[in-house]
């Protein structure tokens, strides 16, 4: 058995006994029950398993445990604050942007990291941005308009 | 148990239909309580009709002394609660919200008091499998039964309790209300205290479309929350209690047996199980991980077969086709040497379709758990629990029940998940382990042990008169399907066939079925007859089409579209294609944009005009065209699967490209809402026209017909 190794995830710290070169998501799904982050390719081609790495996202399913050690890892969990949805979240649910919702959690994750880079992206930055992350039933349309709308209202409550 | 295996045949269009069961036992009141909790349950009995489409009960039903002919069932709870029961599955096609929508509607109760209780073989009632369209033509009408019976027995208990006569009385908002009096009692109060059942005959008349009011209203989907925070749980997020995880060693090929097998490295490492049962091989271990380590220890040797490639696959077809005998499969009428004698233009072409892959995001996943008393309760991503559940006591000798089948809202299926391939490895492993066992399949297993989409090779020869009135039309249809074979244009001479193959690959249900690929080649094909017989595209179909609904749906889309629209430049070209199938009329324009140098294809935009009847949620209805073109826009264009002597060649997402978000066009949605007729399925029709409809797009813009689908894989150059 070796050493536990120190996670960060949503704020809190885990010890986890996985193996060093386990992928992140395994660790997440497995260990910690933290299964809101989706397996859908296990290769880095899907985006279902996104989660942030120090605000960048990373699909979790191509970054070993040991590597994610060293930083603040966010997944779809630790969005939600004090019952309140994520921006992101709320327009998801908002423009219904969704039909058998599997990838939802890596979308949502691909898009608030990108709206923490780019406060007012254009529809063609989205499209540029979410390219890794696959809608197989196809609300692409209605992604691209929660990630506006989403990218909107974090303005607008900004002080 | 049956010695032989269940049928499981995929496609719909195959169906052999059980006939009706000739016992129905009384119901034990008793025990529909003690499982609902005390208050009023009415249950439809599905009626002979009934019993010839899928809802139908054929088999053995495993709730304790349910009656076997009950396709529907609700209870109203003491504080008011609607649980409604049915056998379908949520897919992502949003039926959970929308079957709810009807329940409500005729319980006139608010939409948030009813819930759906799917796609459990121990709680609900048997169902054939969420295919083919039906769930909304067949089981929301069932439930809108049951709900209405439901209706009448409150209004009939407020009458006893007032001694008034029930027709003074009227039910609205949870209550039965004496306008008279101005008197009013909750539905909850009416259920207090009662074990009340009543059973229906299903026929009985429900409200109409052009009353309603909570279906035909944009409701969101039920739980979104849930998908939106990451706590909903798919089969592959589930655990149990001491739970485990299994692989399965994959053959090298395509039907390859096993001929040496040695285990001893991967019986070294601890706390593994493995099993061998025939050529099945797997291994169970505390993780995923150490299962599959355990595989890769164990030494293998199979004997292979040769097989047909991809290269030799459309010749293959055409060699081995068989002739049907499902009557369904041949239309005849007239002669169509005489039509084609008699012709001013005679056009004869070939079509052919790639196999496709459904992709699911979701992969076959499945966790299956052992009761020391010897039953099975599996949870898995599947279309047809009650098969799954059949597959499963068939397969592992034990008594159907002895297993319960339970389906989590799933991530997608579009036809992919009729079987229960990881549902059978997860029980196999787990009796093995003594513990539950969770089984995720692979992208890559995804990729090559799940079945495909039926390629095809479509053969049709036409005939035109002078004044563009088709004449003849021959069309066969090598191995892909039956679906939609028969064209809705009108032609005294015709003959229409499906010819099966023993084809080189597992094949199976897809969105559609084949009916994306008959509509590829017959709407190809009329654009090439319109051109031959110098007449614009739409008024070519339009003075052979007598279908009104069909015409209203061309109408529609072109109207929307601008069609016949200007060019604006080289390259740009537009396309339209449409038909009917599954009881709704779909119509597509494209524009296309073509670039000159590279060959690449560029879809700007597609307008889709959609008739299912009645709509019972326009937002949903919206949700499920848009995401059909954009699906179908990925078979039209590049989804190919490669394979060679027993092997997929592209098993991953980096080799066989789906729809991202580069690819999307400004799709648009024209709904058309008639009250006037029931509700047809939505989640297939609208993925049918995109094909032939960017294909005669890229005709337009370039000169070339492109007759193989996918369409331009690599662009138009390679």
């Amino acid at each position: 058995m070796p050493a536990p190794l120190e996670l960060e995830i949503n704020g809190k710290s885990y010890q986890v006994r996985s193996d060093p070169d386990t992928p992140l998501l395994d660790v997440l799904r497995e260990e910690l029950e933290l299964t809101g982050s989706k397996y859908g390719c296990g290769e880095g081609q899907c985006g279902a398993c996104t989660v942030l790495l120090d605000g960048s996202p990373r699909r979790s399913c191509q970054i070993l445990l040991s590597i994610a050690a060293g930083s603040k890892i966010t997944t779809i969990e630790g969005l939600e604050r004090d019952g309140r949805l994520h921006p992101v979240q709320q327009a998801f649910l908002d423009a219904g942007a969704f039909q058998c919702a599997y990838c939802t959690s890596g979308m949502i994750m691909s898009g608030v990291a990108l709206l923490a880079q780019n406060q007012s992206p254009t529809p063609s930055q989205i499209v540029q941005f979410m390219q890794g992350n696959i809608c197989r039933c196809g609300t692409y349309p209605r992604i691209l308009e929660a990630i506006q709308n989403a990218a909107k209202s974090m303005r607008e409550a900004r002080p | 148990m049956s010695a032989s295996a269940p049928r499981f045949v995929p496609e719909p269009e195959r169906y052999e239909f059980y006939s009706a069961p000739i016992h129905r036992f009384e119901l034990e009141r008793r025990d529909f309580f003690r499982i609902l909790g005390a208050g009023i349950a009415v249950f439809a009995i599905a009626s002979r009709s009934v019993s010839a489409q899928e809802t139908a009960p054929t088999h053995g039903f495993h709730m304790e002394d349910l009656p076997e002919e009950i396709s529907a069932w609700l209870h109203i709870s003491e504080d008011g609660g609607v649980t409604a029961f049915t056998g379908k599955t949520e897919v992502g096609q949003n039926i959970r919200t929308s079957l709810a929508q009807s329940v409500a509607d005729e319980l006139r109760v608010p939409f948030g008091s009813v819930r759906m209780v799917m796609a459990d073989t121990l709680l609900t009632p048997f169902d054939l499998g969420t295919v083919g369209s039906r769930t909304t033509p067949t089981m929301a009408p069932q439930l809108r039964r049951v709900a209405e019976a439901a209706r009448d027995l409150l209004v009939a208990e407020a009458a006893k309790r007032w001694n008034i006569s029930a027709e003074k009385l009227i039910a609205a908002d949870a209550q039965v209300k004496d306008p008279a009096s101005g008197k009013s009692i909750s539905y909850a109060e009416l259920a207090r205290g009662k074990t009340l059942a009543q059973q229906i005959p299903s026929a009985d008349p429900v409200t109409p479309p052009t009353e309603w009011t909570v279906a035909g209203q944009s409701i969101p989907k039920v739980d979104a929350r849930d998908f939106v925070t990451g706590k909903h749980q798919y089969s592959p997020d589930l655990r149990r209690p001491g739970m485990l995880y299994g692989k399965i060693l994959r053959p090298p090929s395509f039907g390859a047996t096993l001929t040496s097998f040695d285990p001893a490295a991967a019986q070294a490492m601890s706390d593994v199980t493995l099993v061998r049962d025939g050529d099945f091989v797997g291994a169970v271990a505390a993780t995923e991980r150490e299962a599959k380590a355990a595989l890769d220890a164990v030494h293998t040797e199979w004997k292979e077969v040769p097989q047909i490639s991809g290269a030799d696959l459309f010749s293959y077809l055409k060699k081995n086709a068989e002739t049907s005998d499902d009557d369904r499969a041949r239309t005849v009428a007239g002669s169509v040497s005489d039509g084609l004698a008699s012709a001013a233009y005679r056009l004869d072409a070939s079509y052919t379709v790639a196999y496709i892959a459904h992709c699911p995001l979701e992969p076959r996943a499945a966790v299956a758990e052992w009761r020391a008393d010897g039953k099975l309760t599996v949870w898995t991503g599947s279309q047809r629990p009650f098969a799954v559940r059949d597959e499963l006591a068939w397969a592992l000798h034990v008594p159907e029940s002895r297993v319960r089948v339970i389906v989590p809202d799933t991530g997608s299926a579009y036809g992919g998940k009729h079987t229960g391939d990881a549902a059978l490895e997860a029980a196999r492993l787990a009796r093995a382990a003594g513990r539950p066992v969770k089984v995720v399949w692979t992208r890559e297993e995804e990729f090559t042990w799940a079945y495909f989409r039926p390629a095809g090779l479509i053969e049709v020869k036409s005939g035109v008169m002078p004044d563009g009135s088709l004449s003849a039309w021959e069309f066969h249809n090598y191995n892909s399907g039956a679906s939609a074979i028969e064209t809705p244009y009108s032609v005294a001479n015709q003959h229409v066939e499906f010819h099966p193959v023993k084809a080189p690959l597992r094949s199976g249900s897809y969105r559609g079925l084949a009916a994306t690929a008959n509509f590829f080649a017959r709407e190809s094909h009329m654009d090439s007859a319109a051109r031959a017989a110098g007449l614009e595209p739409l008024e070519f179909r339009l003075k052979n089409l007598s279908d009104e609904r069909l015409r209203a749906v061309f109408q529609s889309a072109a109207k929307s579209f601008g069609w016949p629209a200007k060019k604006s430049g080289a390259g740009q070209g537009f396309g339209i294609a449409g038909g009917t199938e599954k009881g709704s009329y779909v119509a597509t324009c494209a524009d296309v944009q073509v670039d000159q140098k590279t060959g690449s294809v560029r879809v700007v935009r597609l307008v889709t005009a959609f008739e299912c009847g009645a709509i019972v949620n326009p937002d949903g209805l919206r949700n499920q065209v848009i995401g059909a073109n954009i699906q179908g826009l990925g078979g039209a264009l590049f989804e190919a699967i490669a394979f060679e002597n027993g092997r997929i060649l592209n098993p991953h997402f980096a080799g066989y490209r789906v729809p991202r978000f580069r690819d999307i066009p400004e799709v648009q949605a024209v709904l058309l809402d008639r009250r006037d007729i029931p509700s047809a399925g939505a989640g297939e029709t609208p993925i049918m026209a995109v094909a032939p409809a960017l294909g005669n797009a890229i005709f337009d813009a370039t000169g070339t017909r492109l007759r193989s689908m996918p369409l331009a894989p690599r662009g138009l150059k390679a």
